[in-house]
């Protein structure tokens, strides 16, 4: 076969797996939806308490078109996302310099970490009670409680980033002249670099749970606190529905930490962010 | 190019201890006494874990002896040994930089400017055979080429002493003849004083003034060998077949061959 023939019948091949993926994506959301659809519908299973697809649908056109009892939707949004921004910035940046800190000092990591397995073994989301309890009902403790669950991610992976950075490389440099400064600088924090990006895609779902879940424990303005009067007034619906805001929140965030990490790690070999393509 | 007269290595009675992690006291090197000349090319060879590598760390000033001294050009160690460069059996590059910036690390570390150090690493680049893989970054190289861009990181800053920790023990035996050319042309443009290391006794001898021969466990140095073969060698690969190589190489191996077998023997042990 000649070779013009061969790259036809290869991208031809590779057309029909493309295709084959997405119909197998689409029946399998069509299954998934339209049998909720059409077993709450049947009354084999109760809608009452599992809802309705469509019944979703209508709670987030009333969402958007009518509002809630706290206000516009996008006004609870809003104060929601700023919530889970504000706790992913801060515990990302703590998590980062005391990962390095840590990282860096052996005597250090041998004083602070058992503390630290102590701490991350405790579930920490009932600190959202005690934050609230100590600063009320605005958007610190909500901020705080996001901050906490994000920073023992991005922690231990910039802990172990920074562990892991090639001794050879630091020798290297060190002969080269670099002062301890520019070790940090120029080896240890580039290098950890890739655990920590690793870390913000799991970090920016915790930041939006300790949001929520602050704001289920007490607030009075967003989405956390719909979800809270919703389960109140028995709407699953309503429910569900900010579930689906939330989520395409995240994607959205997801998006932006996948651009930052394309630009940040363009020198890596393509094979390992094959690996995280899922 | 004629040797700097600072370059001389003088060790003398050098002895390192670890503290394992168990809390026990593990003698790495023992009262080990060797001089490489300005500008000489020292081979050390001996068996696996036999303190090369710690000997290296404390010319450098990387590691603090336990005991005795090591003086470089008269001066003794105390820190990071000005003007030394290292290079190592893994590349020790930076993944994320590109060729062009690995290369340029050295002088930027030293204070040189922007543009003039970009200027030198082109130039070092090219001399080392990588012109136009200045935008490539390093997993996109072979091995060979990855060690040219090492070769070039060390040797840029024009180092007075060159510390080599098996740097073509990886290499694929074809690629290893010609970085080992390619390292003595360079050599003899700047004769560095020159430490290496290798488990190759053919590759000690073709390159090297000097063999010193270690034993292990605690590593020492058993006998210390003048390779009297004249300069500039020449391929390598040729110099190999020539009967002065082979009556050094077989009275070297003569030392070597109770170390190695010795060292076999106790690995065997350990491992039945």
């Amino acid at each position: 076969m000649p070779a013009v023939d061969l790259q036809a019948a290869g991208k031809r091949q590779k057309r029909q797996r493309t295709t084959a993926v997405w119909v197998g994506r689409i029946a399998l959301g069509v299954l998934v939806i339209g049998g909720w659809q059409w077993f709450t519908a049947e009354g084999w299973v109760d809608k009452f308490f599992f809802g309705q697809p469509s019944e979703i649908w209508n709670s987030l056109v009333k969402l958007f078109t009518k509002g809630t009892a706290f206000g516009s939707i996008w006004e609870n949004l809003w104060v929601t996302v700023k919530e889970a921004l504000g706790g992913f910035l801060l515990g990302t940046a703590v998590g980062i310099v005391v990962g390095i800190l840590l990282g860096s000092s052996r005597y250090l990591s041998a004083v602070f970490g058992p503390y630290i397995r102590i701490v991350n073994s405790i579930p920490r989301i009932i600190l959202g009670s005690i934050f609230i309890v100590a600063f009320g009902l605005g958007t610190f403790p909500k901020i705080l409680l996001a901050a906490v669950l994000v920073f023992f991610i991005v922690f231990f992976n910039a802990f172990q980033g920074v562990r892991e950075v090639d001794q050879n490389l630091i020798a290297n440099v060190r002969v080269l002249g670099a002062s301890p400064v520019q070790v940090a600088t120029q080896v240890t924090i580039p290098s950890a670099m890739s655990w920590i990006i690793a870390s913000l895609h799991t970090a920016f779902g915790f930041a939006i749970v300790g949001a929520l879940v602050a704001e289920v424990l007490g607030a009075q303005k967003g989405i956390g606190l719909i979800i809270s009067e919703a389960q109140g007034t028995f709407d699953p619906n309503t429910v569900f529905a900010c579930m689906v805001i939330i989520a395409i929140v995240t994607l959205g965030a997801e998006f932006f930490i996948s651009l930052l990490e394309h630009r940040v790690l363009k020198w890596r070999p393509p094979s390992r962010s094959e690996a995280q393509a899922i | 190019m004629p040797a700097d007269e600072s370059a001389g290595i003088n060790i003398l009675g050098l002895t390192k201890r670890y503290l394992t992690p168990k809390g026990e006291t593990f003698t790495a090197i023992k009262d080990v006494t060797l001089a490489v000349e300005p500008g000489q090319f020292c081979s050390i060879v001996g068996p696996t874990g036999c303190g090369k590598s710690t000997t290296l760390a404390q010319v450098s000033g990387l590691e603090k002896p336990s005991g005795g001294s090591v003086t470089v050009g008269g001066r003794p160690v105390n820190g990071i040994t000005d003007g030394v460069s290292y290079m190592f059996q893994a590349d020790a590059l930076f993944p994320w930089k590109s060729v062009l910036r690995n290369v340029m690390m050295g002088p930027l570390l030293l204070g040189t400017p922007k543009r003039e150090a970009t200027a030198l690493a082109m130039d070092w680049i090219r001399r080392v055979g990588l012109a136009g893989f200045e935008d490539r970054y390093p997993h996109q190289l072979s091995g060979g080429m990855r060690k040219r861009v090492a070769m070039a990181t060390a040797l840029i800053n024009k180092p007075r002493i060159l510390l080599m920790d098996e740097p073509f023990g990886a290499l694929d035996a074809q690629t290893k003849v010609i970085m080992q050319n390619e390292l003595l042309k360079l050599w003899e443009e700047l004769r560095p004083s020159v430490l290496f290391i290798t488990h190759d006794l053919d590759e000690a001898v073709a390159l090297s003034d000097r063999v010193v021969i270690m034993t292990s466990s605690p590593g020492a140095v058993k006998d210390i060998f003048d390779v009297d073969l004249p300069r500039p060698r020449g391929n390598v690969q040729e110099i190999r077949h020539e009967q002065r190589f082979l009556d050094i190489q077989g009275r070297i191996w003569e030392s070597l061959k109770d170390e190695v077998t010795r060292a076999y023997a106790r690995s065997a042990g350990a491992a039945a």
